[in-house]
């Protein structure tokens, strides 16, 4: 899933660099996207990510730096580029007053699919993209959900290569998030996708790589289980034992194994620890033998993982740059 | 070619397939409905010896419905999709900035050309009650509707430009109203300097739309007026397709 370099990349983004007068919004970016990803681009807002993508897909040149989607140069191939590329923009912009099969249809005319093409695709991804029943009603009726999924729609209609999605689940209720997230895993089996987010459960559901952005700067990419572990260090086991606080203090304090603990008495005679390895080590048969041999109770044992929020959260917090220098 | 007709269609349903054109057709059926009536008023059962159509156009009706039509017409084009986004969907389609520039441009003046339909009607109907057994003239009307055509392609042109400034659809009318009635007001300097001789009064007589119009409602099609108009619109439509293309160099 990682090995990219492997593949043949889909998307190869090198030193780009976006001015927007003297602000730089992109700033010597580099990264590559191998064929069959599913990659998300994850940063706080004003990190860059919607600018990245509307360069990728044409809206407008870079600054400096290189951008290629399947070998071609996206400013000098821009039209061959469009053809590869379905973009749904943040906030996917449509025409309220269109009906949905009049609006995909009218899509797949402009990608260049001829009449009996449109018809045939517009049936399938109405169907695959679950618009069936609204077919025929005018856009700026339907929900916001049901919307999301005519972006969507559009995006894939004239079957490319790579599907570029801007925020696709901003704005949706949970129900809607969960339809949109299993969609785009559906889409990922047979396109290369690239979607941006600033909501970590949802990349870290959908991604298989994640390119952490701040700034305009590239702070981390990679598969999202490795960033999990590089970054978050050793995991936390969290124990709720009842023992008298001075033993247990004791215990820990033997064990050559604990890098780190904290105890915290709580109600009804129980001891709140959390432990930290010393080691990549599994502390819980240790804990639990612990526990046994001295016959005290315990009520929770938990090997607590990083999430890809608390990652995000330590490589984008203000203070970095002084903590790096 | 392709995107271009495909385009055009998509742009001529906005104003067909929904209640916006057919307000902007009342709106002007309204004002040339009032510039008939008075029309009829100047008749008074006299025979008068002009052109019907320049008896129309003696009523100012004519650049009232030209003025204020066609910064209503053109205000939503590029402003709006500007506004909810569809820009960057439309852009980020395999479609060039031209057939995008062109289509848009088109489809305005098609509606703008479908707008001045009734008055052709209008002129039949006088004709019908007034000169009976005299054979309809229909030349002046071909004129009168070349001049109607060519100043029309040029106020589209200037509402497109102003359309593609900026994102709001209100700045986009009064830019292109302000633009269209600084042109027009630029033609009652033929009053004051056209007596003179000197490049002055040339240019003034030149630039003139009145003394164009004059001459296309009595049914005369010169060819300066002609290469006027379409030497403006063609720049107009240029400097649009310069601002679309804007967002490439900024």
């Amino acid at each position: 899933m990682t090995d990219s370099a492997e593949a043949r990349p889909m998307i190869e983004v090198e030193n780009l660099t976006k001015l927007y007068g003297r602000r730089a919004a992109v700033h010597d970016v580099t990264f590559t996207v191998g064929e069959g990803e599913i990659v998300g681009l994850l940063g706080p807002n004003g990190a860059g990510k919607t600018t990245i993508m509307r360069i990728l897909a044409c809206f407008m040149p870079a600054t400096s730096g290189v951008a290629r989607v399947s070998g071609l140069d996206v400013f000098k191939e821009s039209d061959q580029v469009r053809r590869r590329i379905g973009y749904m923009p943040e906030n996917n912009p449509l025409y309220h007053d269109m009906r949905v099969r009049e609006y995909l249809k009218f899509r797949a005319r402009l990608k260049g699919l001829s009449i009996q093409e449109s018809r045939a695709r517009v049936d399938e991804v109405t169907e695959r993209c679950g618009l069936t029943e609204v077919s025929s009603q005018v856009i700026g009726s339907l929900s916001k959900g049901y919307r999301q999924r005519v972006g969507l729609a559009d995006a894939l209609v004239h079957q490319p290569q790579l599907i570029i999605l801007d925020e696709p689940t901003i704005g949706l209720d949970p129900h809607q998030i969960r339809a949109v997230r299993q969609l785009i895993l559906e889409l990922g089996k047979d396109h290369t996708i690239l979607l941006s987010s600033h909501i970590l459960p949802e990349v870290e559901m959908t991604c298989q790589r994640v390119v952490i952005l701040h700034n305009g700067r590239v702070l981390a990419a990679d598969s999202t289980q490795n960033l999990q572990q590089r970054l978050s260090g050793a995991s936390q086991v969290l124990a709720e034992i009842a023992a008298p606080f001075d033993e247990l203090e004791a215990c820990f304090k033997q064990n050559q194994d604990i890098e780190y603990h904290d105890i915290s008495p709580t109600d009804s005679g129980y001891c709140r620890c959390t432990i930290v390895p010393r080691t990549g080590l599994d502390l819980r048969p240790a804990i639990f033998d612990l526990v046994r041999t001295h016959g005290w109770r315990l009520r929770e044992l938990t090997l607590s993982r990083h999430s890809l929020e608390d990652v995000f959260v330590r490589v984008t917090r203000p203070d970095r740059d002084e903590e790096e220098s | 070619m392709h995107n271009y007709l495909i385009l055009l269609r998509r742009e001529l349903g906005c104003y067909f397939l929904s209640l916006t054109g057919y307000v902007i057709i009342a709106g002007a059926l309204i004002l040339l409905g009032l510039g008939f009536a008075v029309m009829l008023l100047a008749y008074n059962g006299d025979t008068i010896d002009v052109p019907l159509t320049e008896l129309f156009y003696g009523t100012m009706f004519f650049w009232l419905i030209v003025l204020v039509a066609t910064p209503v017409i053109t205000m939503r084009l590029f402003a709006m999709e500007r506004a909810t986004g569809t820009f960057e969907t439309l852009m980020t389609a395999p479609v060039g900035d031209g057939q995008v520039v062109l289509a848009k441009f088109t489809a305005a003046f098609l509606f703008y050309l479908v707008m001045w339909l009734p008055l052709a009607s209008c002129l039949r109907l006088v004709h019908h009650y007034t000169a009976a057994g005299l054979e309809f003239d229909r030349w002046p009307v071909i004129s009168t509707y070349i001049g109607i055509l060519l100043i029309g392609s040029l106020y589209i042109a200037i509402g497109c430009l102003a359309s593609a400034l900026t994102r709001s659809q209100i700045i986009a009318a009064m830019t292109s109203f302000a633009m269209g009635v600084s042109l027009f007001l630029l033609s009652f300097l033929r009053f004051s300097v056209g007596q003179r001789s000197g490049f002055a009064a040339q240019v003034a007589t030149y630039t003139s739309m009145f003394d164009h119009m004059e001459d296309f409602v009595r049914g005369v099609v010169d060819t300066r007026h002609i290469v006027f108009y379409l030497t403006l619109t063609g720049i107009c439509l240029f400097l649009t397709l310069k601002v679309v293309e804007g967002r490439r160099w900024r």
